[in-house]
């Protein structure tokens, strides 16, 4: 009776103790460590049953995988990698949480620029902690998240845009501004495209690089295949100490419009070409041939137009022409071969498909004409029948039939 | 003897056409300052006759299957002989017929010609207009285009929200869950067979009413005729009414065709299912009062869902309409004027509704 007594006691203060022990490390750190109610219940650790003893138990007492834990007390920075690779890396581990979670991410960090500097006692570079968080750490597809794909930029900024922490590094702080005005930044934010590159996406997340020289090609070509495979064919490949960075820019990338081609001021061509050069005049007549189909395409959707607005059916018309709008986005992605016999081949294709469509919309129209002349024809055999219903009304009236 | 008085004298022996013709002969039809709206009746029944000579056209080369609908209007548009005049008159007349129809609807009923023992006119015209309703509701969805489907899509939705029964008859209606191509099937037999057959069972029956009872003179002409009878004049319906509503027809054709081919009927795009509803969606004009009505209503009235009362409104509006006559007569001595006066907010409502229905964006 006794033992079962002190049993029951025993299981009863245990739990009050396991109950306590992640509300008292909260309570005793909420100020300090400022974490939100939101942020703790969002946590995705928390949600896979662990809780403040998981990292911050000491070796000897709680978690077998407490080695980078030397304390119940906070947890030492040169600690942080090792602690979070004590399970991220461990893909036994991780495979009872998520089978498809990846678990290269430590080894990964050791190879990047963050994680060589690292090794070599420079504390300030990045941990783990730096960009995912310490406490309410949620996953990566949460939108909330720190490394969320619309977040990414914000969080590398937070160290690559402070020219005072990066003073000893030597190198730039203006990537963040200049990416914000570029148009993958624009397809990220207000389109809401979360496959447009930030800056993960080029130089990793990881095993964060800056891409060589050599490699910045190999980085836009995962996205931009065909552009990358004309440049390859173009005799720029040789030349371009900074591949597509050379025309492009690398952060503040711009749309690249027809103006971006050619010997016009903002041309990038004129940066190096002059007009009367080989490749000058190829450049000015690209640009040239460009906008000539460009203003086809206008002249003859505006004449679909006209005719459709006169109720005239042209949908197919239309519909072909959208065709020849491909045809000038594919001379827009061949004109990365500098050759002028290359674009046209596609800028034919187009011009045939915009005569095509022009046809087709004059002939709405001429139809129309045609149909407006001939209205008076029945038009006026109608009046005839009306005026003689009439005057047969009259005469058969005043006759007396009435 | 010629012989087409052999033939005449070979048909008359048979079917004694002067009898037949007689009661046709005798009528006349009222002759006062008012007698133009008479014109009306023939006028809708013009337009009902243009729908079936245009529509029987189209039926040669229409094609009614999801797959093939839109191809089959735009091959009859683009590369049949006149066929777009034939669709854009078929769509016009459509049009100007529920015009008429609702025209001659609110004539009688604002000169009273519902009156005893003209109640069985009324009802059967009535019944002509809801109809008529239907030869437009079931036929716009036929050329299968984007604006039609998402269109009828919303239309028949709307009784779905008839508590109980609703989504039995949205699915009766719709041959399903959704729009497909078994609700094109269905909207294609109601609009070439059953209402057809209907329409033109109850305009003849409206049309023997009409000779049967004559023509309705105003309740105030009455009046005025019978102090001074001298002032009573009428002409003979045939030839004299006949030829002068024929010379109506032939401006109404000559409208028609001026319609026709400065604004000739749309095909717009293909429907695709699939496909998101485009922006600013709205029915034919002349269900715009009601879906702008369901727009604007509140969500609850009365602690009731605000659709489900627009709805019901709906349904009891037709049988109030129907029960005209008999309404007029149980509302007492102040019927007729309470009934003017329900008739003159109804036209405001729906020209008003309608208005703002065309106007919203």
């Amino acid at each position: 009776m006794r033992v079962k007594f002190n049993f029951r006691l025993a299981s009863f203060i245990t739990a009050l103790v396991l109950l306590a022990i992640p509300r008292v490390s909260a309570e005793v750190h909420s100020n300090p460590l400022n974490i939100s109610a939101a942020d703790a219940k969002a946590d995705v650790h928390s949600h896979k049953g662990m809780n403040c003893a998981t990292c911050h138990a000491s070796r000897e007492t709680q978690s077998p995988k407490s080695a980078a834990a030397t304390s119940a007390g906070p947890i030492r920075r040169e600690k942080v990698n090792q602690l979070c690779g004590s399970c991220h890396a461990d893909a036994v581990r991780m495979k009872q949480f998520n089978p498809s979670m990846r678990t290269d991410q430590l080894p990964k960090y050791q190879t990047s620029v963050h994680g060589i500097k690292f090794a070599h006692g420079d504390s300030k570079v990045a941990v783990c902690t730096d960009c995912h968080g310490a406490h309410g750490i949620r996953p990566a597809s949460d939108p909330l998240s720190p490394v969320h794909p619309l977040n990414v930029a914000t969080t590398c900024q937070r160290c690559h845009a402070d020219a005072d922490y990066m003073k000893a590094y030597g190198i730039k702080t203006d990537q963040f501004s200049e990416y914000t005005n570029s148009v993958h930044h624009k397809a990220m934010k207000d389109r809401g495209d979360l496959s447009a590159p930030t800056c993960s996406t080029c130089h990793g997340s990881h095993g964060a690089v800056p891409p060589g020289v050599n490699a910045v090609a190999n980085v836009c070509s995962t996205c931009h295949m065909m552009q990358a495979k004309f440049f390859d064919q173009s005799p720029h490949k040789d030349l371009f100490a900074d591949g597509c960075a050379t025309c492009h820019g690398s952060h503040a990338i711009k749309h690249p419009t027809d103006d971006f081609i050619g010997m016009s001021a903002g041309a990038a061509c004129a940066s190096c070409h002059g007009a009367d050069d080989e490749g000058g005049k190829a450049a000015t007549a690209i640009h040239q041939h460009l906008a000539a189909l460009e203003n086809d395409i206008a002249h003859s959707k505006a004449v679909l137009d006209r005719a459709e607005h006169f109720g005239m059916d042209v949908s197919d018309a239309q519909v072909e022409l959208k065709s020849a709008g491909d045809a000038l986005t594919k001379a827009r992605v061949s004109l990365h071969t500098a050759q002028l016999s290359r674009v046209d081949e596609d800028l034919q294709a187009g011009s045939k498909i915009v005569a095509k469509s022009r046809t087709a919309g004059e002939a709405a129209l001429a139809e129309r004409q045609h149909r407006r002349r001939g209205l008076w024809i029945p038009l006026s055999a109608i009046l005839a029948v009306v005026l003689s219903l009439v005057v047969y009304i009259r005469e058969m009236e005043r006759n007396g039939s009435r | 003897m010629s012989a087409t008085a052999k033939v005449q004298n070979w048909i008359d022996e048979r079917l004694d056409v002067e009898e037949l013709s007689a009661p046709l002969l005798k009528k006349t039809v009222p002759v006062h300052r008012h007698s133009y709206w008479y014109f009306l009746g023939g006028l809708t029944l013009f337009f009902f006759m243009v729908q079936i000579a245009t529509g029987l056209l189209l039926l040669l080369y229409y094609r009614p299957s999801a797959g093939e609908a839109y191809e089959s209007v735009q091959r009859i548009t683009n590369q049949v002989h006149f066929g777009w005049l034939v669709r854009s008159i078929h769509a016009w007349s459509a049009n100007l017929m529920v015009l008429s129809v609702f025209a001659h609807l609110f004539s009688v009923a604002f000169y009273r010609a519902y009156r005893k023992p003209r109640e069985l006119t009324w009802i059967s015209g009535v019944l002509v207009l809801f109809l008529v309703l239907g030869f437009g509701f079931s036929g716009y969805l036929l050329p299968w285009n984007t604006r039609a489907y998402f269109a009828t899509k919303v239309g028949t939705e709307v009784p779905g929200q008839i508590p109980i029964i609703g989504r039995a008859i949205m699915i009766l209606m719709r041959g399903g869950e959704d729009v497909t191509g078994a609700t094109l099937s269905r909207f294609f037999a109601l609009h070439v067979c059953l209402l057809p057959a209907l329409a033109i069972g109850m305009v003849m029956l409206h049309l023997a009413l009409v000779q049967k009872f004559g023509t309705s003179v105003p309740a105030s002409i009455e009046n005025e005729w019978k102090s001074y009878p001298s002032r009573q004049k009428e002409i003979r319906f045939f030839p004299n009414f006949f030829l002068r509503e024929l010379a109506g027809w032939y401006i109404a054709l000559a409208v028609l065709v001026i319609l026709a081919v400065l604004f000739p009927s749309e095909l717009g795009i293909k429907a695709d299912p699939f496909g998101s509803a485009p922006p600013g969606i709205k029915p034919e004009w002349y269900f715009l009062a009601q879906f702008q009505t369901l727009r604007m209503i509140p969500s609850k009235i009365l602690g009731i869902d605000g659709e489900l009362v627009g709805i019901l409104g709906f349904g009891v509006a037709p049988v109030a309409l129907i029960g005209l006559p008999f309404l007029e007569n149980m509302l007492g001595k102040r019927g007729v004027q309470l009934v003017r006066a329900g008739l003159v907010l109804g036209l405001l409502y729906l020209c008003v509704m309608s208005l703002i229905g065309y106007l919203a964006k």
